[in-house]
């Protein structure tokens, strides 16, 4: 394919896509899929065919819209509404009320309080994102690359390889003002130029490679990036193996999403298919292709040194990288990792300008150096939050305005409690704490870090001691093993966790964990160790009244510590069901049909199941 | 000993990834899909295929939480335990899977049909809490629910 051929292909792709009336976009995202969305998709698409609006109307399974807790979502364009938690029955009535009548279905619409929201831009959680990375969200589908060229997708690439050189594209991502989204903060023209130099100066054709397994557990945002707009992502990957010189690059993503790794080597098979990717890539001359290494699960695969050790078959433990993989990385050869989001940027800044991106956000770039963030970032918004999702919010965003506006608070009456940003190795900051910018420097400067982009809400009813002992454990548990103040710190903060969550600490214990916190900060040899501290002592220092009831007086004020709560079941409430008596896994409630039932505390394991049963809220925790 | 037919298995998986010691863990991946488990025999062969040390290979066959020594059961079923499922209420999902199936987790029942995991995160961080069985993932499964969720593949 020519350059002439690529034109004219967009051309063809973007006239089909016009040609229908209206557009049913089904967001077929990991969770509204979990919820059953791709049956929606095929019941839509019978329908149609059967009422004979098949012509008129086209079905696309999109990626991911964001709005997740209020999946399955379905999206109808041109018009912009949004229908949620839709289920197969209400098909009929989006068909015949909607689309034949044009008058939308009021009772599928969101609601915030009792506005009703028709339009995506009506809802809270949208009205304050700005797409950049995740623009194709309300149009594509991801598998299809006729949808991706509709949208513009390839004019990036295209413009690089035919009007710039390699030096001109580093120099217009520097100037854009990208930093790295991976949680380090690098800025990305520079990282690209240095390989590129690095390279020539050795003589050595240099690697790309594109970390997809940047995520804590519970960061989603990457993998949702790659199973929405997959296309976004290579076309990032050719940009920036143009730009460094490389023929060869790698994506290493988890393997716990299957369908981010089958999106992806759909699109990697299109785009070969299209010489989009191989010899002489749109007949310039440039040859690349990527090869997709799937991980076998290890979070420390996200830290850049085990990543290289993974790529090469070795164990993925992480070690000192004395140089930089820019100078000697994969194979011993010049090597630029770059996460998921950042590449997905890199052909909007191509098409758009480097300046369009340096104005959105809060950076200033001037020369080679940038101060702030330009650009967007993409968030996954989860816990108790009220709306859950992927949202995508200009930098410079105030976290305090990300909780409660986008993602509209705490959900039910608990009330907010706390944030985590960051992911389990983030800082867990109290309500107080959420009037700064979401931003590499401001957050630095207040010991925070996006991380692999997480924000997680906690309400009232979270025991930040209990919560800071699943971070330990988790960590322990996907710590490399490698270097002793991560690997037997983790083990020491965890055993003396499990100590306060179970009534049996000390006072003493705080100063062990503050002494064993500051050890594995400074002397841990990579970033996992080094953050691996934060949870518990953000907690320790935002909470303290919370770790003190657990130790003074052996008492879990959110009534979640197994080890220091009761249940009991209340009087009033109790209507004599027996349905807690049936789940009890121990027989421990007892009580005649009708009557008020009694929990014989020794028996009792507090499982919870008779609270997750009982329909009279009338199980207590004390 | 190995099978013949293991044997060629393996080869087969070997020759797949070209030999290629820095493909080793894809070979583990694949054999781990074929068997449920990592036989220590197979170990021996993609060693001797490959030059690479079986220690090396037991290192990262005990290293990644997608490979397995041990035979895994028929179903496959995953607890996600990112921090939003954790907050959802997944440790209490656990609990009662492991109440329903009499094994804790980590563990196969003795007759090989279920096997039981807490996974990092399944990425559904919307819905949580979050179930795997056999890679179909399913969304805010209450402990209550657990019977009938079983019921499904008994």
């Amino acid at each position: 394919m020519t350059l002439e051929e690529l034109k004219d292909l967009q051309e063809k792709a973007r006239k089909r896509r016009q040609g229908y009336e209206k557009v049913i976009l089904v967001c077929t995202g990991s969770a509204c899929a979990a919820r059953g969305s791709s049956d929606l998709e095929d019941r839509l698409e019978g329908e149609l065919i059967k009422r004979d609006l098949s012509s008129d109307c086209l079905v696309v399974a999109g990626g991911c819209l964001g709005l997740c807790s209020e999946g399955p979502l379905l999206l109808i364009q041109p018009d912009g509404i949004l229908y949620t938690r839709v289920a197969e029955d209400d098909l009929r009535d989006i068909i015949s009320q909607h689309l034949q009548d044009g008058k939308p279905v009021e009772r599928l619409m969101y609601r915030s309080g009792e506005k009703i929201c028709p339009r995506m831009e009506d809802i809270a959680f949208f009205g304050r994102q700005q797409p950049v990375v995740l623009e194709n969200r309300t149009f594509s589908n991801p598998e299809s690359l006729d949808d991706y060229l509709a949208a513009g997708g390839y004019r990036a690439l295209a413009r690089a390889l035919a009007d710039m050189s390699r030096e001109e594209v580093a120099d217009a991502v520097a100037a854009s003002g990208l930093r790295g989204r991976g949680g380090q903060d690098v800025p990305t023209g520079m990282k690209w130029r240095r390989c590129h130099e690095a390279a020539g100066e050795a003589g050595e054709i240099p690697f790309i490679v594109c970390n997809a397994d940047d995520s804590d557990p519970g960061g989603f945002k990457d993998a949702r990036i790659v199973e929405s707009d997959p296309h976004a992502l290579l076309e990032g990957l050719l940009i920036g193996a143009y730009a460094i010189g490389a023929r060869e690059g790698f994506v290493y993503i988890r393997g716990e999403y299957p369908l981010a790794l089958k999106r992806l080597g759909r699109a990697i098979e299109q785009a070969r298919d299209r010489n989009l990717l191989g010899e002489n890539i749109l007949q310039t001359g440039f040859s690349f292709d990527v090869l997709v290494r799937r991980g076998a699960g290890a979070f420390v695969c996200g830290e850049s040194s085990a990543l290289l050790a993974a790529l090469a078959g070795l164990p993925p433990e992480a070690h000192d990288l004395y140089v930089d993989p820019t100078e000697r990385g994969f194979r011993g050869r010049p090597t630029v990792i770059n996460n998921v989001e950042t590449l997905a940027n890199v052909p909007r800044i191509l098409d758009r300008g480097p300046d369009w991106f340096a104005s959105i956000g809060a950076g200033e770039v001037s020369g080679d150096s940038v101060s702030g963030s330009t650009g967007t970032r993409v968030l996954g918004v989860s816990g108790d939050a009220a709306n859950t999702g992927l949202v995508e919010v200009p930098m410079g965003t105030r976290l305090r305005e990300l909780v409660f506006d986008v993602a509209g608070g705490a959900a039910g009456n608990a009330g907010l409690k706390a944030v985590q940003v960051g992911g389990p190795t983030g800082a867990v900051l109290p309500e107080s704490g959420l009037d700064i910018e979401l931003e590499a420097d401001a957050l630095a400067g207040a010991g925070v870090s996006l991380g692999s982009g997480m924000v997680t809400v906690m309400d009232r009813d979270t025991c930040m001691v209990r919560y800071a002992r699943y971070c330990t454990d988790l960590l322990l548990e996907e710590s490399c093993g490698k270097c002793a103040p991560c690997r037997e710190g983790l083990a020491a903060m965890s055993a003396i966790l499990g100590r306060i969550t179970g009534g049996a600490g000390s006072t003493e214990d705080l100063g062990l964990l503050e002494e064993l916190g500051s050890t594995m900060s400074e002397c841990s040899i990579c970033g996992l160790g080094r953050r691996a501290a934060v949870p518990v002592l953000s907690t320790m220092r935002s909470f303290p009244e919370e770790y003190a009831a657990h130790i003074d007086e052996g008492r879990c004020p959110a009534g979640q510590c197994t080890e220091l709560i009761r249940f009991e079941i209340e009087e009033g409430k109790c209507t004599g069901c027996t349905a807690c008596a049936e789940v009890c896994p121990t027989d421990a409630i007892s009580g005649e049909p009708g009557e008020t039932h009694v929990i014989d505390d020794q028996a009792c394991i507090r499982c919870g199941m008779c609270r997750d049963v009982c329909r009279f809220d009338a199980v207590e925790v004390r | 000993m190995i099978s013949v037919e293991s044997r060629d298995m393996v080869d087969r998986i070997v020759e797949r990834w070209g030999h290629d010691p820095e493909y080793v863990t894809e070979m583990l991946q694949d054999i781990q899909d074929e068997y449920r488990c990592i036989p220590r025999e197979s170990l021996d062969r993609v060693a001797r295929l490959t030059g690479v040390p079986v220690g090396r290979l037991l290192h990262l066959a005990t290293f990644y939480s997608s490979l397995s020594l041990d035979p895994r059961g028929e179903h496959r079923i995953q607890v996600c335990m990112g921090s939003s499922c954790f907050l959802a209420g997944a440790p209490e999902l656990i609990g009662a899977l492991e109440r329903a199936l009499g094994i804790e987790e980590g563990e196969t029942t003795e007759d090989g049909r279920f096997s039981l995991q807490r996974v990092r995160c399944l990425g559904c961080c919307g819905t949580g809490p979050a179930v795997a069985v056999n890679g179909e993932v399913v969304g805010s499964v209450r402990p209550s629910e657990v019977e009938d969720l079983l019921a499904r593949f008994q």
